[in-house]
């Protein structure tokens, strides 16, 4: 049986070979750049190790978690989406005003949702059906999406502070520590780490997510093999699009204001968000749970950088592009290297 | 008849027309010029003066996206450029001095030709998708605006570079004319040498064209580069126009009109046979939409939201699925899977 | 004994686009428990048929039959579900996904809690014990695997789906001897479990070593079904290629004898050039004013030498002397800076810009020479194009039209013209007269030796062998990817010596 190949294996001895996934490998560089950063910030700022941080990161950057776990799916199929910040701003703006209309808050936040999806829906189609590239296609449902808020408003709508909405914010303390040092959690953050947990099962669990990681291998392989590719390819987007309107519902319950100009640049963010936590910006690698990192990431460097003090806040755009600029570099240096071998 | 249907520049032509002719129905003083110390004024002439930062920019993505590739940081190089020169202007000894005027300009210009070359070097030399180079220099170009302005909306007085864009010669906006002749030198440097014809190559088949000898690299760097540079002018209009730079503002969303003028010029998304003369009717339909989006007293929120719409059917309309709806012809066999639109150059270029 | 029935039976297929008859009422016949090769030369229709079954095309006119059942196969999955199997040259798996996902993807299995991956993963195990690779590390990702060893891969996952006939499309291009043997061992196990397999290849050493029968196409019609031991491998040859050996033996070489002056450095000499898993390490001379033909079947590796000579593919091993001097040629410009131009076989991915005029296409190499600066004045072009059109009889005659608007055999004209006009000293032409009408072919042909004479060296490569004894003076030939054999073209050679050393029994690979 087995005697007769007689073929030099690599894997002969699997016992010696450590089960290395070394796609998995950028994800744990991830964990470990935020590790140094919190070992950083403590020792150059202190008060970085403290409940209530670590509180407030999560909290603050819930809506980012959401809009990276939906972007990591079209990014791995190889494809991107710049609409996710205009579509979290229409959603925003039409839920606030659908509530201070007198929808009650549950309906108004399907709504959000919803909206999130068609966009997604419009994108996907535009993308498989009419052979749109997908930077173009998003980046018309982006000035689309961000159109349509302005025309809603462009004047800040606000909630009501007692608002229905308003619960998805309200803090739960799970640890009462010293003074103010507790560590807080709201429903949002809840939501977020679900989205996240979702994200993991329909990736790692399911016949779809496989084939979201074989379409970004190899599209063409992907057809012959006979996956359904047409319809994982405007799935994905209507993915993204929900993720957006969640995100927005997130994060309009916090800040109880929406307006046409929210979200601009959240899509560098998310995308930053998903490199950085390991995937592949041409699509085939990476992890949900890395962009979960990847947004922690650029949290936590918003933190640093505002207690540093001497960066000005103007220049954390810059700061984000750069890192950004400098992963997509790595990426390709390592996929060039790994391709001449 | 029937070659000025097929005329690409015929529908652009029409459209406008119709749009003047929107406006005058609303309003027959539209069309009138008047003569006031021999300068021309009137909707028409503002609407001339309005487009030549939209013609400088509609130009530099043609070439860009004749390529094959995008630049979606012209908006923010306009603000850079808008940003450094009022900084300078605003901080010399003698801003109304010809020296200031010509620093100012240079620094905005030498700036924004910078920031396209460092796009040209990740797009040509790294082999980065252009999309992602350019989006994160949309964003970092906006921040570093904000850094050289400190977050600050700066005003700067200079008559003369005022002038630039409001100014008159021999009746006409000094603006319009300068960016009439930048255009038209362009288009010469471009037509006249091989320029525009290995630009087209790189466009259609980039492999094939490293096999007759061309080097898509340069090509590449190139047009970034000019597309930046022409960013800057751009920036240099508008800014001059107010002689403020609001560093959340200026340039937002000109990216859009950029897009948007190619694409009714009749150049192709995907790259290729690209038409300045095209892109000159998309800019100046554009900045006539504009303006009689104002005029008929619409709300200006709803722009961008339908310029998005027609570049979403102008693609659709270029699109293989919906030309063989047209033509009846029977669909090719299936080719291999089309190229994933987001992969590198790598294989080219190398 | 009366053999079983067979599992496929194709009949009347007939398979048409614009402007082409890919396949002319072709029957093809598979049976059970056997090795079926699948033969013939470039644009015979293999690819075309062998797409038919496997769902990608649709046929016009003809029946497929699958085990007895009439199928209407409109995409890859009806194939899947109708127990057809294919593993295509390039593998086509996804190399960022582990073995084990590779072996089960679109059939995991499934638990309540979605994908377990335990049971998918030892069902992965199992399907490749059945290939003998049981000890594969399911776990580790495709890409650690050689290309040898994804293929069986890809063969245990058409295993999986329980195929009834398998499709090995160009298998063995890209492995050596070795892994060749571990392939036929598998595929031996397959055949005696029942499996019908279809062979393509071009190796004629393979084909007479593992199948049991052969179908012939030439030019989209079938020529002939044989068993394998019935057909000697100089019929197989003339099979394909259209000649039968009697009119092959008479056509002798046209071309005196030459008589190279022992002292000329030749315009190009490479010794011991070759590129891993493209060429094996050979040799090549072309002196000014001499024809030098490559000849072999498709895949024998001649286009692959001559890119190495081109500078569109870097070589591993070997040196290149262009006029005696040591060069190395990194990319095509570097080449034509020393004025040696390449037309390409592929003319549709690496030779015309289909949305170009054939005055653009056509002036495009020497404009790219010039540089950008220096437009050629479009006088000069006009002249260039009227020039070449008139000589190559380009049709229509029109060179403000689109490329992409001429048939094929005018684009691969302007294709040509491209590099003539260069004036090159060394003009590498890769099926200059592929798809070209007769009347064009003898243009071109004439046109070759008229640049010889001039002093141009050439190096003419064709699947054509009347051609290449018509026109070399020097003849390489190639098969199995090396150069078998370099002879000196004269009136004893016939295009039966070069069938005679191709179809040579020798080593395999």
């Amino acid at each position: 049986m087995s005697t007769t190949l007689d073929v030099e294996r690599p894997t002969r001895s699997p016992r010696l070979r450590p089960r290395l996934n070394l796609a998995a490998l950028p994800t744990v560089a991830a964990v470990v750049i935020l590790a140094i950063m919190l070992v950083y910030g403590e020792l150059a700022y202190g008060k970085i190790f403290q409940l209530n941080t670590l509180s407030n990161l999560f909290i603050s950057n819930s809506y980012l978690i959401i809009l990276a776990v939906g972007l990591t799916f079209v990014i791995l199929a190889g494809g991107i989406d710049l609409s996710v910040g205009a579509v979290v701003a229409f959603a925003s703006v039409s839920g606030v005003m659908l509530v201070n209309a007198g929808v009650p808050s549950v309906l108004a936040m399907v709504a959000m949702i919803a909206i999130g999806a068609v966009f997604g829906l419009m994108s996907g189609v535009l993308v498989q059906y009419f052979d749109v590239q997908p930077f173009i296609a998003t980046l018309a449902m982006m000035f689309l999406a961000r159109g349509l808020a302005s025309i809603l408003s462009t004047a800040p709508e606000r909630l009501a502070d007692d608002s229905g909405f308003r619960t998805l914010s309200d803090e739960i303390k799970l640890i009462d520590g010293p003074k103010l040092n507790d560590l807080v959690i709201t429903p949002n953050v809840v939501i977020a780490l679900l989205v996240a947990g979702a994200g993991f099962v329909l990736l790692h669990r399911t016949r779809f997510g496989r084939t979201v990681y074989a379409i970004g291998g190899s599209e063409q392989s992907a057809t012959l093999m006979g996956l359904p590719v047409a319809r994982t390819k405007v799935w994905i987007y209507v993915v993204s699009g929900t993720c957006a309107g969640l995100a927005a519902v997130v994060y309009t319950s916090k800040l109880g204001i929406a307006q046409n100009i929210t979200g601009t640049g959240w899509e560098l963010d998310a995308i930053a968000a998903t490199v950085i936590g390991g995937t592949l910006l041409t699509g085939g690698a990476g992890y949900v749970l890395g962009s979960v990192v990847g947004a922690l990431v650029l949290g936590l460097m918003n933190v640093l950088i505002t207690r540093d003090g001497s960066i000005p806040a103007e220049a954390t755009t810059i700061i984000t592009g750069v890192v950004l600029l400098a992963f997509v570099i790595l990426q390709r240096a390592v996929t060039h290297a790994r391709r001449r071998t | 008849m029937r070659s000025a249907l097929r005329s690409q520049y015929f529908w652009g032509v029409v459209a406008l027309v119709l749009l003047v002719g929107v406006n005058v129905v609303k309003d027959p003083s539209f069309v009138q010029i008047t003569i006031n110390d021999g300068n021309l004024y009137g909707s028409l002439i503002d609407i001339l003066r309005a487009s030549a930062p939209v013609l400088m920019i509609a130009t530099g993505m043609t070439l860009v996206i004749a390529t094959g590739g995008i630049d979606l940081s012209v908006g923010a190089v306009m603000c850079v450029a808008g940003a450094v020169s009022m900084e300078f202007l605003a901080n010399v000894s003698d801003p109304g001095s010809l020296t200031s005027v010509l620093s100012a300009l240079g620094l905005a210009l030498g700036l924004s030709l910078v920031l396209g070359m460092v796009n040209g070097f990740f797009v040509s030399v790294l082999g980065l998708q252009p999309f992602i180079t350019t989006l994160i220099m949309m964003l970092a170009g906006r921040g570093i605006a904000k850094v050289i302005t400190a977050g600050q909306n700066t005003t700067a007085t200079s008559a003369p570079f005022r002038w630039i864009s409001n100014g008159y010669v021999l009746g006409f906006p000094v603006a319009f004319l300068i960016a009439l002749v930048v255009v038209a030198a362009l288009a010469l440097v471009v037509r006249r040498t091989a320029l525009g014809l290995m630009i087209e190559s790189v466009g259609i088949n980039p492999k094939a064209s490293r096999m007759a000898g061309i080097r898509p690299r340069n090509i590449l760097f190139t047009v970034y580069a000019v597309s930046g540079l022409l960013a800057g002018m751009a920036g240099v209009f508008t800014t001059a126009n107010v002689m403020t730079v609001e560093v959340a503002k200026t340039g937002m969303n000109m990216e859009l009109d950029a897009i948007l003028a190619v694409v009714i010029g009749g150049t192709s998304l995907a790259g290729g046979k690209f038409s300045l003369g095209g892109s000159v009717i998309g800019a100046l339909l554009i900045v006539t939409l504009d303006k009689t989006i104002t005029f008929l007293s619409i709300p200006s929120a709803a722009t961008p939201a339908f310029k998005a719409v027609v570049i979403v059917i102008i693609c659709l309309l270029q699109s293989e699925r919906v030309r063989a709806l047209f033509t009846h012809r029977r669909p090719r066999p299936p080719a291999p899977p089309a190229q994933n639109p987001t992969q590198t150059l790598e294989e080219v270029v190398a | 004994m009366k053999p079983p029935a067979p599992v496929v039976e194709m009949t009347g297929i007939s398979i048409e686009f614009p402007g082409v008859k890919a396949l002319d009422d072709v029957a093809l016949r598979l049976y059970p428990g056997e090795v079926h090769a699948l033969m013939g030369e470039n644009g015979a229709g293999k690819s075309t048929l062998i797409k038919a079954l496997t769902g990608v095309y649709t046929v016009d006119a003809g029946t497929i039959v699958v085990d007895g059942q009439q199928r209407d196969l409109r995409g890859t999955a009806d194939a899947q579900d109708a127990g057809i199997a294919t593993v295509y040259q390039e593998v086509n798996l996804c190399t960022n996904l582990s073995i084990g996902e590779n072996v089960m993807l679109g059939h995991e299995a499934r638990g309540p809690l979605g994908v377990s991956w335990r049971r998918t993963h030892a069902q992965a195990r199992a399907a490749l014990a059945r290939l003998g690779l049981d000890d594969l590390d399911t776990h580790a990702p495709l890409s650690s695997l050689s290309i040898a060893l994804q293929q069986l891969v890809a063969i245990s996952r058409a295993m999986v789906v329980d195929c009834k006939v398998l499709i090995l499309d160009e298998p063995t291009s890209s492995l050596d001897a070795h892994e060749v043997a571990n392939l036929f061992t598998v595929m031996r196990r397959l055949r005696d479990s029942g499996v019908a397999i279809l062979f393509v290849s071009h190796f004629l050493d393979q084909v007479y070593e593992i199948t049991d029968r052969l179908t012939v196409l030439r030019n989209g019609r079938l020529v002939s079904e044989h068993l394998t031991r019935d057909l000697s491998r100089g019929d197989l040859v003339s099979a394909m290629i259209g000649k039968d050996v009697a009119t092959l033996t008479s056509l002798g070489s046209e071309r005196a004898a030459r008589v190279t002056d022992p002292g000329a450095v030749p315009v190009l000499e490479a010794r011991g050039i070759g590129r891993k898993g493209s060429i094996h390490p050979s040799d090549v001379e072309v002196h000014a004013g001499e024809v030098v033909g490559f000849a072999g079947l498709l895949g024998s590796g001649r286009t692959e030498l001559a890119r190495l000579l081109y500078g569109a593919d870097r070589p591993d091993t070997g040196e290149i002397r262009v006029d005696g001097r040591r060069t190395s040629f990194g990319s095509p410009v570097a080449a034509i800076a020393e004025r040696v131009a390449f037309s390409t076989e592929n003319r549709r991915d690496e030779g015309i810009v289909a949305d170009l005029s054939v005055r653009e296409n056509l002036v495009l190499a020497v404009q790219a020479k010039r540089g950008w600066m220096r437009p050629i004045p479009r006088k000069e072009q006009d002249e260039l194009c009227a020039r070449y059109i008139a000589e190559l009889n380009i049709r229509p005659a029109d060179a403000e039209r689109p490329i992409k608007n001429l048939s094929g055999g005018n684009q691969q004209k302007v294709l040509l013209a491209r590099w003539l006009a260069t004036a090159p000293r060394l003009l590498i032409l890769d099926e200059p007269t592929r798809g070209i009408d007769v009347g064009a072919k003898a243009e071109i042909q004439e046109a070759v030796v008229a640049l010889a004479a001039e002093g141009m060296g050439v190096v003419f490569i064709s699947s054509e062998l009347d051609e290449v004894v018509r026109l070399s003076d020097t003849i390489v030939v190639l098969r199995d990817r090396r150069e078998v054999e370099t002879i000196v073209n004269g009136p004893t050679v016939t295009a039966d010596t070069i069938v005679g050393i191709i179809a040579r029994e020798g080593d395999a690979a």
